[in-house]
């Protein structure tokens, strides 16, 4: 059996391959389909058309479109993006700085959805029509009805403003400390690894509202799919098997019904962590947060063009990963998944 | 046999005792969006240690509402309005109606348990089948590590799985409808129960593969000294089977008895079309009468006192009307719930 499973991990991973010379591809026609001329741009509104012909020369655009396609995987083997020039850092660097700061927003809200999705879902699927249930439908719809940014602001006036219970929602950490050493890019996991409690309380309360606001968002899709899924399992056959067999109610919800559950909650959740990936842009703003989506906004305001292609490759490239770890985790809780192969 | 144990005992505490499992006057509604759905209506009947009863009826018949209110696996909707359900264990008769949940849980798999129709759906789909046996032997015996992985190989070996090492990892997918039956039955049998409840054991199994499984089941409880309730609709079966035969109609028990008594002289109209209907190799399709008529409407506010009235070409308006419908018993062991029931 382990052998099997191997081999069809494989396989997915050799199935994304594609996928990443598609998103390759893609990038760099979306950015020369980009209006605009950035030769004119780069050489300056006082240019001469001799001046922006020279641009467009070491730009390398005079070249046919192969040829800079060609130069441009060129440029990607050797890992430069280009040179952004709204912040005049390499775009590699700006995103590696900025990533972790969105990955680690994007993910620490969905913990918190997950957390309180799974347990509502379940609890609403085994107590249908009951006031629980009518209560996590409220919470969905009110999460995935209202703004982003009028959560994350009504939070901030209840929470700071009003009651003073977190700090002001000004970044990834107060300006007395200063940033963990980089290990995963995660504040929250670095300041732990470098034994730092302080920071890590720290980096976790001004992480605390942001998360909070974007997992309200993705709580109710969730919550939803967690309760119609365990509702189709708790009436199952293999379920009414369970129970005749006389096994325990914790296993038969947990080992039996909730196991088989999780597929379409997976699945949910891969979209739901795409989706948020680029939803979190408003909650970035609202908090001041320096990740990848305020990064991206601020380049296309400027027409910095090197910052954007950077910005769409990195998150096409997120979403191929993703997707490989939601195929994998199938593969791991589902014996079925990659049979018909 | 069991005829003559039963007529000998005299006293009524004597039929108690010998009784594993009596189910006495059990009404079970569905309550549904269109209304209360009467689905059994003084289910009444007995089975003694070891013996084999069918439970036969058309569908609709309440024959798995039964099987499933007794195993307490009956749906949400569903609500045991009245009756008694006395099970014998070693020591004490237990009522599988009104004991705390957490004791009837010690009960089903161990003392009583339950193989389905389609085993294939009644199966985990996403746990190795030699796993959910053992989930079964764990919250009932006290085995742990290898001596439950031994136990589960053994009993898939005894339901005849060829290769059972192999087999102890295989999931449902993996195996045939027929070996998943025997899965099921190696499941329900792990911790030999007394009494074994098959609903349409062979549904969905080819014609060789039903014989096999139904042999099984015989062999095995033969071995075991178990009881088994054979719910099923197809009267052959049951008669080649069982010791004794239930027939149920519309949520009422209509007739009950030996299987010879009930082939050879049965009393109530329903069950002497049913057997009328049943294919033999002997006869011709022209040959087979259908039972005309459907089940009556068991929503409806006013059910006439008996439910095969309408279908009945013995029905008699003012003898037939009357209410409640009594249970007679012209000869021993032969119970017939009918005003007018046939010679």
């Amino acid at each position: 059996m382990a052998h099997s499973t191997g081999k069809i991990i494989g396989q997915r991973i050799l199935g994304a391959i594609p996928s990443v010379i598609g998103v390759i591809i893609v990038t760099f026609l979306l950015t020369r389909a980009l209006p605009g001329d950035p030769a004119a741009f780069f050489a300056g509104p006082a240019a001469t058309a001799e001046a922006i012909a020279e641009v467009r020369a070491t730009l390398g655009l005079d070249k046919t479109l192969p040829e800079q396609f060609f130069l441009y995987l060129g440029d990607l083997v050797r890992g430069d993006l280009g040179t952004s020039l709204t912040t005049g850092q390499t775009v590699v660097y700006d995103l590696a700085t900025r990533l972790p700061a969105s990955l680690e927003l994007t993910l620490a809200g969905l913990v918190f959805a997950i957390a309180l999705a799974l347990p509502l879902g379940i609890l609403a699927a085994t107590k249908p029509n009951s006031w629980v249930d009518h209560g996590v439908r409220l919470l969905a719809t009110a999460g995935v009805s209202l703004p982003t940014f009028f959560t994350g602001l009504f939070l901030i006036y209840l929470l700071y403003y009003r009651m003073g219970i977190v700090p002001a929602p000004l970044g990834r950490l107060d300006i007395l400390y200063s940033a963990p050493p980089p290990v995963t890019g995660l504040y929250v996991i670095d300041s732990l690894l470098a034994g730092d409690l302080a920071l890590f309380w720290a980096a976790a309360s001004q992480l605390f509202l942001p998360a909070v606001t974007l997992g309200l968002f993705a709580l109710a899709p969730l919550a939803r799919v967690t309760r119609a899924s365990m509702l189709g399992m708790l009436s199952s056959d293999f379920i009414r098997t369970a129970r005749a067999s006389g096994l325990p109610p914790r296993q038969v919800l947990f080992g039996y019904a909730f196991r088989n559950a999780m597929l379409p909650v997976i699945t949910t959740l891969g979209v739901v962590f795409s989706f948020l990936l680029g939803a979190n842009i408003l909650v970035e703003k609202v908090f001041a947060w320096p990740g990848i989506g305020s990064y991206a906004v601020e380049a296309l305001v400027a027409s910095d063009y090197a910052p954007i292609q950077g910005f769409i490759l990195t998150m096409a490239l997120l979403y191929v990963v993703l997707n490989l770890l939601i195929d994998l985790l199938y593969v791991v809780i589902d014996p079925r998944a990659g049979v018909e192969a | 046999m069991t005829l003559h144990q039963s007529a000998s005992s005299t006293t009524a505490t004597d039929t108690v005792t010998a009784q594993l499992l009596s189910v006495e006057n059990l009404d079970v509604e569905f309550r549904t969006r269109s209304g209360t759905v009467k689905a059994l209506e003084a289910v009444s009947f007995a089975i003694n240690p070891g013996e084999t009863v069918g439970i036969v009826g058309e569908s609709g018949s309440g024959k798995s509402v039964t099987a499933f209110t007794l195993m307490g696996v009956l749906d949400r909707a569903g609500k045991v309005a009245n009756g008694k359900a006395l099970f014998q264990t070693d020591r004490v008769a237990v009522d599988l109606l009104r004991e705390p949940e957490s004791s009837l849980r010690q009960l089903r798999g161990k003392e009583l348990s339950m193989i389905f129709q389609n085993p294939r759906t009644a199966l985990n789909p996403i746990r190795k089948v030699g796993k959910q046996i053992t989930d079964v032997l764990r919250c009932h015996t006290d085995l742990s590590g290898d001596a439950l992985r031994d136990r589960a190989i053994e009993m898939l070996a005894s339901v005849r799985i060829p290769d059972p090492e192999q087999r102890y990892d295989a999931y449902p997918y993996e195996l045939s409808g027929g070996l998943c039956q025997r899965i099921m039955i190696a499941i329900a049998l792990a911790c030999a129960p007394k009494l074994l409840i098959a609903d349409e054991p062979t549904t969905g199994l080819d014609v060789t593969t039903q014989a096999t499984v139904m042999n099984l089941i015989k062999d095995l409880a033969t071995q075991q000294q178990m009881a088994a309730i054979l719910i099923t609709h197809d009267l052959a079966l049951a008669s080649e089977y069982c010791d004794r035969i239930v027939v149920m109609h519309a949520g009422h028990v209509v007739e009950s008895a030996p299987t010879h008594s009930l082939f050879r002289a049965p009393r109530h109209p329903y069950t002497a079309k049913l057997i009328a209907a049943t294919p033999e190799p002997h006869k011709a399709f022209a040959d087979l009468i259908p039972i005309a008529g459907n089940l009556p409407d068991l929503k409806a506010t006013t059910i006439p006192p008996c439910r095969f009235s309408q279908r009945c070409d013995r029905y008699e308006p003012a003898l037939c009307d009357q209410a409640p419908l009594t249970r007679q018993q012209p000869v021993p062991e032969h119970h017939v719930a009918c005003w007018k029931p046939l010679e």
